[in-house]
């Protein structure tokens, strides 16, 4: 049976922590298979079941994560959370958001080394000179990239009409979570429901107008992940994030579905605090895109 | 409280919650990688022992170099840290288990499942297979991206697999440390054990993303035609380098500084005396940490930076030995007219303190941007981080195994068999690596498994220390099989050493399998 110490909630044994490391396990082969296959990497791999294999694991990781949570909601209504416990799930959540923050850090750091040292460099300032000469001598350093040095050609992608849009949608969405999170401290279950109802849907529709950005990059601009440079980072950086917005987005509507169901209260209220500072995180991050990537 | 009995059989192992169990797993998967990233090592010192090829051919030497440092890296050093920390931060800061138990185990069960991914590259290729990745522990691009073999795909994804490993490790221990202390255990009166982890666990939270960045962005020029780190597009190859330092310089950090901490621990101890300057050991341990996002391009002198970048790195990099000189100038004055006595921990903490600085001081010879035009990419530096790093974090490592290993066990292990691992280390290791700065120096260039005949003298002689060290880690696998799995020895007290002080020294020998259930007041 769990135990419970005079100071603090050390939980029984829990199957669920190896069912994810099996889960990330064929995960990883399937993924190394999937994008060799699908790439044409190596020839004899074509028929392997890369694609199988990496949909197995990420099933069993969401097997998982339904069982982890179950566990711990389970334990959260039976009021097994002390306090203390409670400090640590929010200081874990905090930490994990510092190293998504680290991790958007890396493809920022690689647009601005692309663009402020790379890419001049290849067009010949300071130390560049002779690269220039030799490799790309007709090549024009300019930001956004829109020439690559051997010629791949590309229209950027500005901040007008859609970027602002999609920037107005996911301000908006983290003012309705506010004021969702503050009449859930109010206890009111209603206003909570609807508040948090629209912040979703603005989530949504966010995903939906960059996948219509998307589409036109792709179809109408020749702005794709193999145009250079500018289309790297711009694809890598917005993937990520749209990928963030989408587990966010995904992390809400479960709050939103145990809000009606009649989980937490002013008081217990972690997950729905937790799903909701990485909802600002993301919605930090777009900021941070909007300004970077589309439009400086 | 108290009605919770062990689970027994595989179960206890796979769904375990219990901080112990956990950080006697990483503790013997670190063991497991070290012998077989020191086969990989002795495979490369076998390879060089006579000039010209003869046992391996090229890329199969450098399917060694490369998993060698991989494996020792992210399989044998940073388990063996988490490893200490499960085992020691409960009971140091009085607390009954880890924060996040069942994170806990998930962290450490992904690690074998990473290894088996990256190791059986090198099994199949060992048989005849394709290659294993072979482009070197610091995985380069354009060598691991246009010329990388299938299996670097398989190394990508198994490298995020350590990464959110050590994530979720890093998390845990920096929640435990900041929300589980005892009532009066301030952060100014933690064991500076806790605090090197503490800082460790930032600094692995905050690069270990980065590293995740860097190989997918391998992965997506490899497979989707991004120009990340090339030129043609637009990029840089120069540009992995720098994301990859980046991770890769507080890396070297997060594998030294826990062992500092376990060294501040163990000399108080055998001199006698209460370590010198607590304040500002933690103080110089931050600044370290805090220096290390600014000096990685230091790995990078050759490549053609500006010189405001050289200039900038080299001077940032310099400016590590004010912190690091701190801490050895107070592991001196600790001991300085202590009564001190040679137990295998102290030993062991003697020759880290002397071996280190070895290390330390030849890193500042490389930090010095026009002579590292000529000891860059040579054995002069496989010199040096090999002193900070077997004789640095390893040898704090094995201190510390073998100075809480009686309070894990409950009985004193093998000390004549012990004596015999540190004398017959601290021999081999020097003559393992004291001879590499020479021919560094005279120029024989690292990761090429020929070289030329008037490097084969010395060449012979770091072989033959290179297997003396190997074999005599088979001490140390001795004594822990005694100790822990025999429980052969004399039954220990509570304190274990004569004048050990902490809480965990307060836990009855060996150590209950929750820790403090009613937390303890520390004054």
């Amino acid at each position: 049976m769990s135990e419970k110490t005079t100071q603090y909630y050390v939980p029984e044994q829990s199957i669920w922590p190896i069912v994810g490391s099996i889960g990330l396990f064929v995960t990883a082969i399937g993924a190394a298979n999937f994008v060799q296959q699908s790439t044409d990497f190596v020839a004899s791999n074509e028929g392997s079941l890369g694609g199988l294999v990496l949909f197995a694991g990420v099933f069993i990781l969401v097997v998982m994560m339904f069982g982890w949570f179950k566990d711990t909601i389970r334990e959260s209504l039976a009021g097994m959370n002390s306090i203390q416990m409670d400090v640590s799930y929010r200081m874990g959540m905090l930490w994990f958001i510092f190293s998504e923050v680290m991790f958007f850090a890396a493809f920022f750091g690689a647009m601005f080394y692309a663009r402020w040292f790379a890419v001049p460099w290849l067009g010949g300032a300071g130390a560049g000179e002779m690269t220039h000469e030799v490799l790309w001598p007709n090549f024009q350093a300019i930001w956004p990239l829109e020439i690559t040095p051997d010629g791949r050609t590309l229209e950027a992608m500005g901040p007008w009409p859609l970027p602002l849009i999609n920037t107005l949608l996911l301000v908006t969405s983290g003012i309705f979570l506010t004021i969702a999170h503050h009449a859930l401290k109010e206890n009111k279950r209603e206003k909570v429901l609807i508040n948090l109802a629209i912040a979703v849907c603005l989530g949504f529709i966010f995903l939906g107008v960059q996948v219509y950005e998307y589409y036109h990059a792709y179809h109408a601009m020749g702005l794709t992940l193999n145009a250079g440079i500018y289309g790297s980072t711009f694809f890598l950086l917005t993937g990520f994030h749209g990928l963030h917005v989408t587990i966010g987005a995904i992390m809400l509507l479960i709050m939103w579905l145990r809000i009606a169901r009649g989980h937490f209260d002013s008081e217990n209220n972690f997950a729905f605090e937790a799903a909701a500072w990485y909802w600002h995180f993301v919605d930090v991050v777009w900021i941070f895109l909007f300004f970077v990537v589309y439009w400086l | 409280m108290g009605d919770h009995h062990k689970p027994s059989g595989i179960k206890r192992w796979l769904l375990t919650t219990n901080h112990k169990d956990i950080g006697s797993m990483y503790l013997i998967f670190s063991l497991v990688m070290f012998l077989i990233g020191g086969v990989m090592a002795l495979v490369i010192r076998a390879e060089l022992m006579f000039p010209g090829l003869q046992l391996v051919d090229p890329n199969f030497f450098n399917q060694m170099t490369t998993v060698h440092g991989l494996v020792m890296v992210f399989g044998a050093v940073m388990p063996a840290f988490v490893g200490l920390a499960n085992w020691l931060i409960p009971m140091m800061i009085g607390a009954p288990d880890m924060a996040l138990p069942r994170m806990n185990n998930w962290s450490f069960w992904i690690l074998p499942f990473a290894f088996t991914i990256l190791i059986s590259s090198v099994i199949t290729s060992a048989l005849g297979g394709p290659s294993a990745p072979n482009f070197g522990w610091t995985f380069y691009a354009p060598l691991s991206t246009t010329y990388g073999p299938a299996s670097t795909d398989f190394f990508i994804f198994s490298v995020h697999l350590m990464g959110i490993s050590s994530i979720m490790g890093a998390i845990n221990v920096i929640v435990t440390i900041f929300n589980l202390r005892a009532p009066g255990m301030t952060l100014m009166k933690m064991p500076l054990f806790v605090w090197t982890w503490l800082i460790t666990a930032y600094l692995l939270i905050a690069v270990m993303p980065v590293l995740a960045g860097a190989v997918t962005m391998m992965l997506t020029d490899r497979h989707f035609g991004t120009s990340f780190f090339d030129a043609a597009g637009g990029g840089d190859p120069v540009l992995f380098q720098h994301i990859f330092w980046f991770f890769g310089h507080p890396e070297v950090y997060i594998m030294i500084l826990p062992s500092f901490g376990v060294v501040s621990s163990i000399l108080p101890t055998f001199a006698r005396k209460p370590l010198f300057g607590y304040s500002s050991m933690v103080y110089a341990t931050a600044s370290i940490a805090f220096l290390s996002f600014v000096v990685w391009a230091h790995h990078m002198f050759t490549v053609g930076m500006p010189l405001a970048g050289n200039l900038f790195f080299m001077y940032m990099t310099m400016l590590i030995a004010v912190p690091t000189g701190v801490k050895v100038f107070n592991w001196v004055a600790t001991m300085w007219k202590g009564s001190m006595t040679f137990e295998v921990p102290m030993l062991f903490s003697l020759a880290f303190v002397i071996l280190f600085t070895i290390g330390g001081l030849s890193g500042l010879m490389l930090a010095i941007t026009p002579v590292d035009q000529q000891y860059h990419d040579t054995y002069f530096v496989v010199a040096h981080f090999h002193y900070v790093l077997v004789s640095g974090a390893i040898f704090g490592i094995i201190a510390g195994v073998y100075y809480w290993l009686p309070k894990w066990t409950g009985v004193m292990f093998n000390e004549t068999l012990a004596k015999w691992h540190f004398w017959s280390s601290v021999i081999t290791v020097n003559i393992l690596f004291f001879p590499m700065h020479f021919v560094g120096l005279a120029g024989m260039p690292r990761r090429i498994p020929d070289y030329a005949l008037q490097f084969a003298d010395f060449n012979f002689l770091i072989s033959l220390g290179g297997f003396g060290f190997g074999l005599s880690q088979l001490f140390l696998v001795a004594v822990v099989w005694q100790a822990c799995f025999k429980r052969k020895g004399k039954a220990v007290t509570d304190q274990v050493w004569e004048s050990a002080e902490g809480l965990e020294w307060t836990l009855p020998s060996p150590a209950p399998y929750h820790s403090f259930t009613t937390p303890p007041l520390v004054k």
